[in-house]
């Protein structure tokens, strides 16, 4: 079954991408459609029948080279369960609503076919990134991250007579570059310390990585950190934080549906994925949680300031993405992996179905994407406003707090906000104020689409330029889409207002049902941390040395790690065993150890003191602590949810000249958001024009002048020359040949006499 | 009075049988005139063959003539590629002799006397013996070079040619007798044994210096080539194309059998010089051919070049070398011999033409031919999967082996620039504008022009026993 989700969108799109011309376009569609929901139904039974479990199911031999043994195989644990899922569902609806978004482009010529391929690119990412959460190796996975990277590129830059989409295209695969050296360094280090890049081999050697050190770029480094660090920065390219984020906005030149599954709901993700995926790693690196703690929340933080003032609509729920994936990775800093997921799965739901309604807007108002240009469409085109005005209390994070109803983002973005603030103040304001800031453009969204007067005077006046118009029925009135892309807006909306209420328990519910439901064993922590827990640690001081005599023969490891381990095992009750026994590699999907004594005497000051004595379970894990954090802290979400939906109807529905009397008074500061801080600025300062000149000095100075300089010279100089001299050599005269043969003679015997080590 | 028994004459049965029929080819020809060309042209073939068979199915190994004469694998298979050569270059005649008026029955006998000459340097194992086939050889090479007495292009080059030749056999001359003044020996075993004993002296490196210099000449290799591209391009076509094929092979493996048996513990010594021609063939080769608008002067320089590399195999002085060297020129022979094939063939009614610009659309108004010159000059150029890149590999590659770099580097830079005119010369066939068809190719040309392609494209399938053999060869040498 496993197999046929993960096979069935690749037949789809090779039978449409390459069989279109026989099968016929429409066709195609119909298949790779039907492939993908076959997947997404059988995605949805393992989901619901899943027993938590981790199971491998090998697929073929894939490299056999030296100690290097990579198997083809899908990892089946609760992860994969909820990532297929995702993919599927939001791939099956976006490929539905595909048919009617794609019906008409105008970006394309009367006659020209861009459908079946369209489709069949879809599929393709749709396997790729199949491909990327069943692997269960780190090569496997980065051949679906490098795979969905491709059908990425291939979608943005679709419109290929665009040049803006094309340059999208590439800075989109050039900026994953940089976070994919990144991910395959950490994959080497990996290899070269555990030497298998199987998960299940890297997750049993991580406890002896924590006690490693490596030399990278001349300096000292902590294994497990390094590695962690290292695949967090292609975490980070894939998943447009800071830094890495400049691509994400731009993305948006592809066709919407596309940023939609590409750009919002799946492959964005993959880097958050990825985070939870190691960690069994994670848990052993400190540093690299704390750094991606910090880094998720500031890019949420900074994401959210841009997306206050940009116009596109598009964008804004671009950088609305760029945000919350700062709040899944500030999840998973702090070591709520499940939260992390919780929020990753909710947000595909009502992040896809935001874009797809803005979409739906799009296509009503004729590809017009500036909200400035909107207004008033809320009786137009009524279905899509609903769609759009569930998403927006679903991201805004609408619910009754202090319970757990609510849309599906009030669920799972306070379960984020409650976890950092055990783990990271500074993560938790910036949380709580990006909170603020995503209410408020959200709402300025809503506002300036469906209130308000209409701007619309129809597609002719925009002055965009469009010389060939589709359909030249609808041309001045905005149109409600067809059923096709509203039954998915439809699904969309089921999944953005419930997803949080049915799976709040089993992501962040009590901790003995999450773990139970990630298939994790029990946590070795005590009834409260103390003597208990050291006698706790004392049995299993002895399990970890026969552990690490089985790790030492059986997993073959580098001969870092052995040493490693074997101090491990000489230092016995000292070492930090609470950590879990090294050697195997840790049940289940995810791994969250409980807090280490240091940890535990700062978690112990953020709590409600109160609470977490009545609590039934103590906090000594992150999420037992989060449960327990006072109650200004779970509010705090909500306040700053109303505060930015009350100042968003202050400036756009009470006082529509204030945006402007604001943005003219603090002009620096508008712009300085409005251009996104400058980033690419300064990028194109820092990186793209030394780069351009250096490309255009070793072009033209370094290959033009030198390199074929040089050769031409020696082609067209020098050769000729010798070849002239040659040919008067060769004068005719019998005399001078004869000269030849004596100098021949004279120089061989001179030479012979004086360095021919004749004796 | 003692009585000195009758040597043994078996392993000089190829050389005996070659040379009585000559002779009596000759009786023939004086008696019937002639008339008689084509039946002697067919006879001297058939001699050829014969002894080609002889060699190759039943060879008479040994050793006669108080040492001085052997018969070995090595030798064996030297002279089974030379009387082949020559076998085919006089069948290669026949059309053209007819065509041009130029049907003098002399003219196989004289190759068959070459032959002989060949068969005797190959199999030389004292400077007697070496001297006097060379003579045998040269004095026959140089009537044919000029064998088309009528036409002043001819009669100078061979002229040139023998001026030249007698120099270089002055020198070779010379050096024998340093060597037999300062080692007291003219054997090769002997001569060897010496070096071993008493080391390379002064007088001795002298004599090898002079030595090589007047084989050199036979193998044109630089700056003993002056005579080359003169007489490729006065002699008659097809007798460059004889002087291309079997007489190199024939004097490489004599080059080959000196240096190894007779100067081999002057390994040192020998391979400064080898280098020294090496780089310099090669570097001419290359550039003085890319001057060159005559298609057989072309080939003069190619040949030069070729020898350069050949000699880039002995350099390295080991068996492996030695062996490369001898599957290079097997595989040089046959694509020389399907060169001239074509060059043979460029014929109009008005006459020869030996201009390269001739060649302009070739692959238009002869695709056949041009394909096949094609793949031949890819295969000279030594791109895989062709033959002559593996004769090529392994002449570099023992090169390498031997840590001789910059004479493997030179060899492939020189490759390089030899590779323009190669590639000039396809492209005038390829993409330049037809010029007048030429006459159809004689059905001579036609089968050693396909059996040299097929040879070319089908080494790499079929090589293999090939190298064998040639392994097998260098080893008795050493």
């Amino acid at each position: 079954m496993e197999t046929i989700i993960l096979f069935a969108p690749l037949v789809g799109a090779i039978i449409c991408g390459f069989g279109w011309r026989l099968i016929g376009e429409k066709a195609g569609q119909v298949i790779t459609t039907a492939m993908i929901f076959l997947a997404a139904a059988l995605s949805w039974q393992i989901f619901l029948t899943f027993d938590g479990e981790t199971r491998s199911i090998p697929i073929l031999d894939w490299i056999v080279s030296g100690t290097l043994h990579s198997e083809w195989a899908i990892r089946l644990d609760r992860m994969t369960a909820i990532m297929l899922v995702v993919v599927n569902t939001v791939s099956a609806l976006v490929h539905l609503y595909s048919f009617g978004y794609m019906a008409h482009d105008e970006n394309w010529h009367e006659g020209e076919h861009y459908k079946a391929r369209f489709f069949a690119y879809l599929s393709f990412f749709t396997f790729a990134m199949l491909m990327l959460v069943t692997s269960d190796n780190l090569v496997q996975m980065f051949f679906g991250w490098e795979g969905v990277g491709v059908a990425s590129y291939l979608l943005i830059g679709f419109y290929y007579r665009k040049p803006s989409a094309n340059a999208a295209a590439i800075k989109a695969f050039v900026v994953n570059r940089v976070g994919d050296f990144g991910f395959a360094l950490g994959i080497f280090a990996l290899y070269f310390l555990t030497d298998s890049i199987k998960f299940d081999d890297v997750f049993a050697a991580a406890p002896a990585l924590a006690e490693t050190n490596l030399t990278f770029l001349w300096s000292e480094w902590n294994a497990a950190n390094l590695i962690g660090v290292l695949l967090f920065i292609g975490a980070m390219g894939k998943s447009a934080q800071l830094i890495l984020h400049t691509w994400l906005p731009d993305a948006m030149e592809g066709p919407t549906p596309v940023s939609a599954l590409i750009h919002a709901a799946t492959m964005v993700t993959a880097g958050v994925f990825l985070v939870c995926r190691m960690s069994p790693l994670y848990e052993y690196a400190p540093q690299a949680t704390a750094f991606i703690t910090v880094l998720g929340a500031t890019t949420a933080f900074f994401a959210a300031t841009v997306g206050l003032v940009q116009n596109d609509i598009k964008r804004v729920i671009a950088y609305s993405t760029c945000s919350q994936l700062g709040y899944m990775f500030v999840a998973a800093g702090v070591g709520v992996y499940s939260v992390a997921m919780f929020h990753l799965f909710t947000h595909a739901f009502f992040k896809a179905m935001l874009f797809l309604g803005a979409g739906s807007v799009i296509h009503a108002t004729h590809h017009e994407q500036d909200m400035r240009n909107y207004g008033g469409l809320r009786k137009k085109i009524p279905l899509t406003f609903w769609a759009m005005m569930i998403g927006t209390l679903a991201i805004t994070g609408v619910g009754i707090p202090l319970t757990h109803y609510g849309f599906a983002g009030f669920l799972s973005k306070d379960a984020v906000i409650e976890s950092a603030w055990v783990g990271s103040s500074y993560a938790f304001w910036l949380l709580v104020v990006a909170a603020c800031m995503t209410s408020f453009y959200s709402w300025r969204l809503m506002f300036m689409t469906f209130y308000g007067t209409s701007h619309a005077h129809g597609h002719d006046d925009h002055g965009h330029g469009h010389d060939a118009h589709g359909h030249d029925d609808h041309h001045h009135e905005p149109h409600e889409s067809p059923m096709v892309m509203l039954i998915p807006l439809g699904v969309l909306a089921l999944g953005a207002i419930f997803s949080g209420m049915l799976w709040y328990k089993v992501f962040f519910g009590e901790e003995a049902a999450v773990r139970n439901w990630f298939g994790m064993e029990a946590a070795a922590h005590g009834e409260a941390h103390g003597e208990t827990a050291a006698a706790d640690h004392g049995t299993e001081a002895a399990a970890t040395e026969t552990h690490d005599d089985s790790a030492a023969t059986e997993a073959a490891p580098a001969e870092g790690t052995a040493v490693a381990s074997e101090e491990h095992a000489a230092e016995g009750e000292a070492a930090a065993d609470a950590h879990g026994p090294a050697g195997v590699a840790p049940k289940g999907a995810l791994l969250m150890l409980p807090f280490t004594p240091e940890e535990q005497a700062v978690v112990d000051t953020r709590l409600d003191a109160e609470k977490a004595a009545k609590a039934e379970h103590a906090p000594t894990t992150m999420i037992n602590a989060a449960h327990v954090v006072p109650a200004w802290v779970k509010v705090s979400p909500f306040i700053a949810m109303l505060i930015g939906f009350g100042l968003a109807w202050l400036f756009y529905i009470k006082d529509p000249s204030l945006p402007r009397r604001l943005a003219t008074q603090q002009r620096p500061l508008y712009l300085f958001l409005l251009n996104k801080w400058y980033f690419d600025e300064l990028y194109d300062v820092v990186f793209v024009r030394p780069a351009k000149w250096l490309g255009n000095f070793l072009w033209k100075k370094g290959d033009g002048n030198v390199i074929d300089g040089s050769l031409n010279g020696v082609a067209m100089g020098i050769i000729p020359f010798f070849t002239r001299l040659a040919g008067r050599a060769q004068s005719g005269y019998l005399f001078h040949y004869a000269f030849a043969m004596v100098m021949g003679i004279v120089i061989l015997v001179t030479w012979m006499t004086l360095f021919g080590g004749a004796k | 009075m003692t009585s000195v028994p009758l040597p043994v004459l078996m392993p000089a049965l190829p050389e005996i049988l070659l040379a009585v029929g000559a002779m009596v080819l000759l009786m023939i020809g004086a008696f019937l005139g002639e008339k008689s060309t084509s039946t002697i042209t067919g006879l001297a073939i058939a001699l050829l063959v014969f002894v080609l068979g002889l060699l190759v199915v039943a060879p008479p190994y040994g050793t006669t003539f108080g040492g001085s004469f052997v018969l070995d694998s090595f030798a064996r298979f030297i002279k089974i590629l030379s009387v082949g050569g020559s076998a085919i270059a006089i069948a290669m005649s026949i059309g053209f002799a007819r065509a041009e008026k130029f049907d003098r029955f002399e003219l196989p006998i004289l190759m068959v006397l070459a032959t002989v000459g060949m068969g005797i340097i190959v199999s030389a194992r004292d400077m007697i013996a070496l001297y006097m086939g060379v003579e045998l050889m040269s004095l026959a090479l140089y009537v044919i070079a000029a064998f088309n007495r009528d036409n002043l292009r001819s009669t100078e080059a061979g002229l040139k040619y023998f001026v030249l030749g007698a120099l270089s056999s002055g020198m070779l001359l010379y050096g024998a007798s340093l060597i037999y003044g300062f080692t007291g020996h003219v054997g090769f075993a002997g001569i060897a044994a010496s070096i071993k004993a008493n080391g390379a002296g002064v007088g001795f490196v002298f004599g090898l210096v002079f030595v090589l210099a007047g084989l050199s000449f036979k193998i044109s290799a630089v700056p003993f080539h002056m005579w080359t591209p003169d007489v490729y391009e006065g002699a008659p076509t097809p007798i460059t194309a004889f002087f291309a094929a079997a007489p190199k092979v024939a004097a490489m493996g004599m080059f080959l059998r000196i240096v190894v048996d007779g100067f081999g513990p002057a390994t040192a010594q020998w391979q400064q010089v080898v280098v020294f021609i090496a780089i310099a063939s090669m570097t001419l080769g290359a550039f003085a051919g890319i001057g060159q608008k005559n298609i057989k002067r072309l080939m003069a320089y190619s040949s030069i070049a070729n020898m350069g590399f050949a000699l880039v195999g002995l350099a390295a002085g080991t068996a492996k070398g030695v062996e490369g060297v001898i599957l290079f020129m097997t595989i040089y022979l046959a694509m020389t011999l399907g060169a001239f094939a074509v060059i043979l063939s460029l014929r109009r009614k008005e006459g020869m033409v030996e201009d390269m610009s001739e060649l302009a659309g070739l692959s238009r108004t002869h695709p056949a031919v041009a394909w096949s010159l094609a793949i031949l000059l890819f295969s000279l150029i030594g791109i895989p999967p062709l033959a002559g890149f593996y004769g090529k590999f392994a002449v570099f590659g023992a090169a390498v082996e031997q840590k001789l770099w910059t004479l493997a580097i030179l060899g492939i830079i020189t490759s390089a620039i030899g590779a323009y005119y190669y590639l000039r010369l396809i492209k005038i066939m390829f993409f330049d504008q037809p010029v007048a068809a030429f006459e159809p190719m004689p059905m001579e040309q036609k089968v050693v022009l396909t059996g040299s392609v097929a040879f070319v494209l089908l080494f790499v399938v079929f090589g293999n026993p090939l190298i064998e053999a040639s392994a097998r060869a260098a080893k008795s040498l050493f």
